[in-house]
């Protein structure tokens, strides 16, 4: 591990992971400084600022070499007595959920405008970018403590201040949920960092070190965990701390829903990936079959729940639930399919989920109602945005051949072998799924538009533009996910043989079945070749 | 009996004045204020005694480097007066908070004063009074000495809290301040006179040798001398009561209501700090042998503090008797810090509170700062409805106002985040999970506290109520000073919460001394 930390850093002369933080908070200081009467130049700078994030996002994906190395490493020292660090780094796992946050911002910033308060609405997205850009690189536990924190200052004012209904309250709920989860978690950094540090006689903040040194005793590591696991699980939700979701998701703006469910609830899930399992393999392994029963009952309920729901955006919201109930499975499955599928999920509910968020939110702006009985035969008047809403919905079904489908497909393999009777359960949730949604897509799309609904404008070209990328995403990855599982491989693999290692008497139980990643893929492409039959019918 | 007299040659203890400085330049600069502007009454009005006091305050902080350069030659510290006093990095350090604490404040009376119509140059003595007094409270290394320091920090600050003349609310906040103060003081002296008893010595490192020395001997302490069990207890009630713990905190939010907001920030910044400054003194030097005796008591006051303070600011609608509620947790937080330490994590557990006392300055200075800015004409807009649509009337007061309340939550970036930081880990540090799940569990709902002013002052904004808030920000003078003050203070707030090793390691330094040089 330390040869290829610094085989990283000889590579890469020019820091662009902190370049990633400091474009968009530069950003948000030129914002800060233009006149507030010029809107469209607001928009136009926070749009070139996250687009060039975007494109060093996505450099670093093109230039990250394929190996479970951490990448473009980047460190100083910060507080020199705790032994904390502002460091830096990327690999694999933390990889593609960097670029979906560049990917998503831009999109997020043109697909809608605030409506009033013009500036500090970028200013606060410009912020939540570079914390949202910070959290997924931070390898210093402190660090991540404090980008998991402080993202929850500009989404708690985006929320606050531009949402709808009774935005106050959803804001103030999110953030006290939030910051009640982490409020353990602190104790929790402290613990394992003096509890290594009077083992080892250093301290450290650093995961990777923290991690080899595996120096809690068991009870010490299953109270650090349940404390990280607090923090993380009112951010996933997991189901008895979900309540908050419904509301920040329904009120928020568009924008800060999309980042939201893109960006943010992945902080739970890659959380427990990073931390939880990787700090604390014994103390997780343990607790595994708490996480799965919650997973699945938060796949089930959020399933059932979305399908009752009266509100487009509470319905999707809802969906979110079931969805990271599935990525939680994966994760504690605790074996490669199920870890690398939990990761490609992420990233495929963050563009899927988005890309809902947006589309629910263009109709809010004609018809201002997301209510879907007062929706009806949008398809006639808006033929363009309805593909494009059944795109994206199938993506969430999780249709084989569209992105949605690689990642859950992966899952399942994965929990099947680690967690049997959860996951035969699970796969209701799929089916689930396909109600939920399609039947909300059949009762505002289809049927007889009548009074407002039957003039309603399909998208303009810059609307049309904005969601593009996230289309084309669903398709390319659905059809062609290898260079993403690639590299994330590596990475993974060397997680599930650090959970071997220090797991009394476990092996990976999918290793039985499935030798190597390779094969993986493979029967994802049977699996989607078998299904093209059933594609067609569409 | 003149024969005897004439026999005993009183000894003058040699003083070294060149470390003195700031308490020689604070007090007889008080001294020379008062006796300037009582023979020349043109003086009185206009900004001079507090472009003095900040001249004073400024050469004493200019003086810090110099007398530490000095220190560090002298091995870490300098025992002064015959070792009354203790002239080291924590001194220096707390020093540098009461310094810093005048400036602020004296920027904000100016101004204050002059809008309501009672210049004059008392405030400041008084000021320059109590900062001498703080001082005194944290060099300390006798208690009768901290007793003195206690003294004249408190008597200055019972008057100023009772100045504003017109207001009857303040004549009860200095009224009910005094009353409270001097009944503690009394306590605080009779414990002084019973770890006399026990002991046998006043000065704090002959205690701790003594104590040493009796637990050496296989003598414990706890069951030999409940005189020096009662004169702890004694003592620590005495400090609960400056720094507000509960439960000694029932005068806090009435004070911090009543007196002039100026004042308050005063309190809550040096007051507090001197407060804490002497009781880490006193109990780290002093008693730090027998931390196993008062340990579960400042554990009890800290988790009192945290949770009765938090739970009490949720109720209340007048934001400084708010914010008094949210200093009560702050000084539980403290406490955790000292529980810690006092548990086996001494060098962690008090370099955390080292560390917090300068945080909660620097924000208390700043938040109250801001009130002093939109209390207004008469200091009466402290109600949450004064707070409605600020962020659009003033928007540059509103945002610093923002900056230091989020930093109070602890949120990151800022230098509430690595106070609480710190003393968390700390408190992992000497395995007091309980106690830091219970401070963290309450800095949540205090969080809460802060956020309902920022919603009062950025989210709410009902047409007609807007359209009032409106009116009267329009109506809202921002002195220059004020907003200067306001600026300082948030301004250090971001600097240390993104680097928190900024400006070189007096923390370190100041735990060294109360640890290690004894």
């Amino acid at each position: 591990m330390i040869s290829s930390v610094l085989l990283g850093a000889e590579t890469t002369s020019f820091p662009v992971l902190p370049a990633l933080v400091a474009i968009p908070l530069l950003t948000a200081l030129v914002i800060a400084l233009i006149p507030g009467s010029r809107d469209d130049y607001l928009k136009i700078t926070a749009l070139s600022g996250s687009s060039i994030t975007a494109a060093f996002s996505i450099w670093v994906m093109a230039a990250f070499e394929t190996d479970d190395s951490l990448q473009f490493v980047w460190e100083r020292v910060w507080a020199a007595d705790l032994g904390a660090s502002f460091s830096l780094g990327i690999d694999g796992i933390s990889l593609f959920l960097v670029v979906l946050s560049g990917i998503l911002f831009p999109i997020a910033i043109m697909c809608c405008d605030p409506g009033h308060d013009h500036k500090p609405y970028y200013i606060w997205l410009m912020v939540l970018m570079a914390g949202s850009m910070g959290v997924f690189m931070a390898t210093d536990l402190l660090l991540f403590f404090l980008f998991f924190e402080v993202v929850l200052i500009p989404m708690y004012f985006l929320i606050g201040g531009w949402g709808h209904g009774d935005r106050v309250f959803a804001a103030t709920k999110f953030f006290i949920y939030t910051m009640a989860g982490s409020a353990l978690m602190l104790i929790g950094i402290g613990t394992v960092a003096i509890g290594t540090a009077r083992q080892t006689g250093v301290l450290t903040f650093n995961v990777f070190e923290l991690a080899e040194a595996q120096a809690l005793s068991p009870d010490l590591a299953r109270f650090a965990f349940i404390a990280f696991a607090l923090g993380f699980a009112v951010k996933v939700p997991l189901v008895p701390v979900h309540t908050w979701l419904p509301d920040a998701h329904t009120e928020a703006p568009t924008a800060g829903s999309v980042i939201l469910a893109g960006v943010m609830l992945k902080l739970g899930t890659y959380g427990f990936i990073r931390f939880g399992l990787f700090l604390f393999p014994q103390a997780a392994k343990d607790l595994a079959p708490l996480f799965f029963t919650l997973g699945v009952i938060g796949i089930v309920y959020g399933a059932v729940v979305a399908t009752v729901q009266k509100d487009l955006k509470r319905l999707i919201a809802y969906s979110s639930i079931a969805h990271l109930g599935f990525i939680i499975l994966g994760i504690f499955a605790m074996n490669t399919q199920g870890i690398e599928g939990a990761l490609l999920q992420m990233v495929n509910h963050g563009i899927s989920t988005g890309a809902l968020f947006i589309l629910v939110g263009w109709i809010y702006e004609r018809r201002h109602t997301r209510e879907i009985a007062a929706l009806s035969g949008l398809q006639s008047a808006a033929p363009i945005m309805a593909a494009a809403f059944t795109l994206v919905m199938l993506s969430s079904i999780g249709l084989p051949g569209l992105n949605g489908f690689v990642g859950e497909f992966l899952i399942l393999l994965g929990a099947y072998s680690a967690a049997k009777w959860w996951t035969v359960v699970a796969v209701t949730g799929v089916i689930l799924a396909a109600l939920y949604l399609l039947w909300a897509y059949q009762r505002v799309f289809h049927g007889k538009a009548e009074g407002d609904n039957a003039t309603m404008a399909d998208l303009s070209l810059s609307e049309g533009l904005s969601i593009l990328p996230l289309i084309g995403l669903i398709i390319f990855m659905g059809l062609y996910p290898k260079p993403v599982l690639e590299r994330m491989e590596p990475a993974v693999e060397t997680l599930v043989a650090h959970l071997e290692a220090n797991i009394d008497g476990f092996s990976e139980p999918g290793n039985d079945g499935v030798e190597s990643p390779a094969d993986a893929e493979d029967l994802v492409k049977a699996a989607i070749h078998g299904a093209e039959g059933e594609e067609g019918d569409h | 009996m003149l024969a005897l007299l004439a026999q005993t040659q009183v000894q003058i203890p040699e003083i070294v004045w060149s470390v003195l400085w700031p308490i020689v330049l604070l007090s007889i600069g008080g001294v020379l204020l008062i006796t300037a502007t009582s023979i020349s009454p043109r003086l009185r009005v206009g900004s001079f005694p507090a472009a003095m006091t900040i001249v004073l305050a400024g050469a004493s902080l200019v003086t810090l480097p110099l007398i530490w350069s000095k220190v560090r030659d002298g091995g870490g510290q300098l025992p002064v007066i015959a070792d009354a006093i203790r002239i080291d990095a924590f001194t220096l350090l707390v020093t540098g908070i009461m310094c810093a604490s005048l400036i602020v404040v004296s920027l904000l009376l100016d101004d204050y004063l002059r809008t309501e119509g009672l210049d004059g140059p008392e405030w400041y003595v008084l000021l320059l009074m109590s900062a001498t007094g703080g001082i005194l409270m944290a060099a300390a290394n006798d208690l009768i000495v901290t007793f003195l320091g206690l003294e004249i920090l408190s008597i200055a600050v019972y008057v100023l809290a009772a100045l504003h003349l017109r207001r009857t609310k303040s004549q009860e906040a200095g009224f009910k301040y005094f009353i409270l103060g001097a009944l503690s003081s009394a306590i605080f002296l009779y414990g002084i006179a019973m770890i006399y008893g026990a002991t046998g010595s006043l000065r704090l490192t002959d205690i701790a040798q003594f104590i040493a020395s009796g637990n050496s001997a296989g003598l414990s302490p706890l069951t030999e001398s409940s005189l020096l069990l009662a004169g702890m207890a004694m003592l620590l009630i005495g400090f609960g009561f400056k720094i507000s713990a509960a439960p000694f905190h029932l005068w806090t939010p009435d004070v911090y209501e009543g007196a002039p907001t100026p004042v308050v920030a005063f309190m809550a910044s040096a007051v507090k700090a001197a407060g804490m400054a002497g009781l880490l003194r006193v109990f780290i030097v002093a008693f730090g042998v027998v931390a196993e005796d008062w340990r579960p008591v400042v554990g009890a006051m800290a988790i009192l503090s945290v949770v009765i303070g938090a739970a009490s600011a949720l109720g209340q609608d007048n934001v400084k008797r708010m914010l008094a509620y949210s200093s009560i947790v702050h000084a539980g937080f403290m406490l955790v810090g000292l529980y810690a330490a006092a548990s086996g994590a001494a060098q962690t557990g008090t370099r955390s509170v080292v560390f917090y006392l300068f945080a909660y300055a620097v924000m208390s200075l700043g938040t109250f700062a801001a009130f002093t800015l939109i209390g207004g004409r008469g200091d009466q807009n402290h109600s949450l409805s004064a707070y409605v649509g600020l962020s659009r009337s003033n928007p540059m007061v509103a945002s610093l106002l923002a900056v230091l309340l989020l930093a109070q939550a602890g949120m990151p970036f800022t230098i509430g985040f690595w106070a609480k930081a710190r003393v968390i880990i700390a408190a992992a540090n000497g395995e007091n999970y309980v106690v830091a799940a219970v401070a963290m569990v309450a800095a949540v709902v205090a969080a809460f506290v802060y956020l309902r002013l920022i919603v009062t002052m950025f989210m709410i904004s009902e047409p007609d109520e807007a359209g009032e808030a409106e009116a009267s920000g329009a109506q809202l003078r921002i002195s220059r000073s004020g907003l200067f003050a306001l600026g300082i203070a948030a301004a250090a707030t971001m600097i240390w919460g993104l680097f928190p090793g900024f400006g070189g390691d007096w923390f370190g330094e100041a735990t060294r001394a109360l640890l290690e040089l004894r």
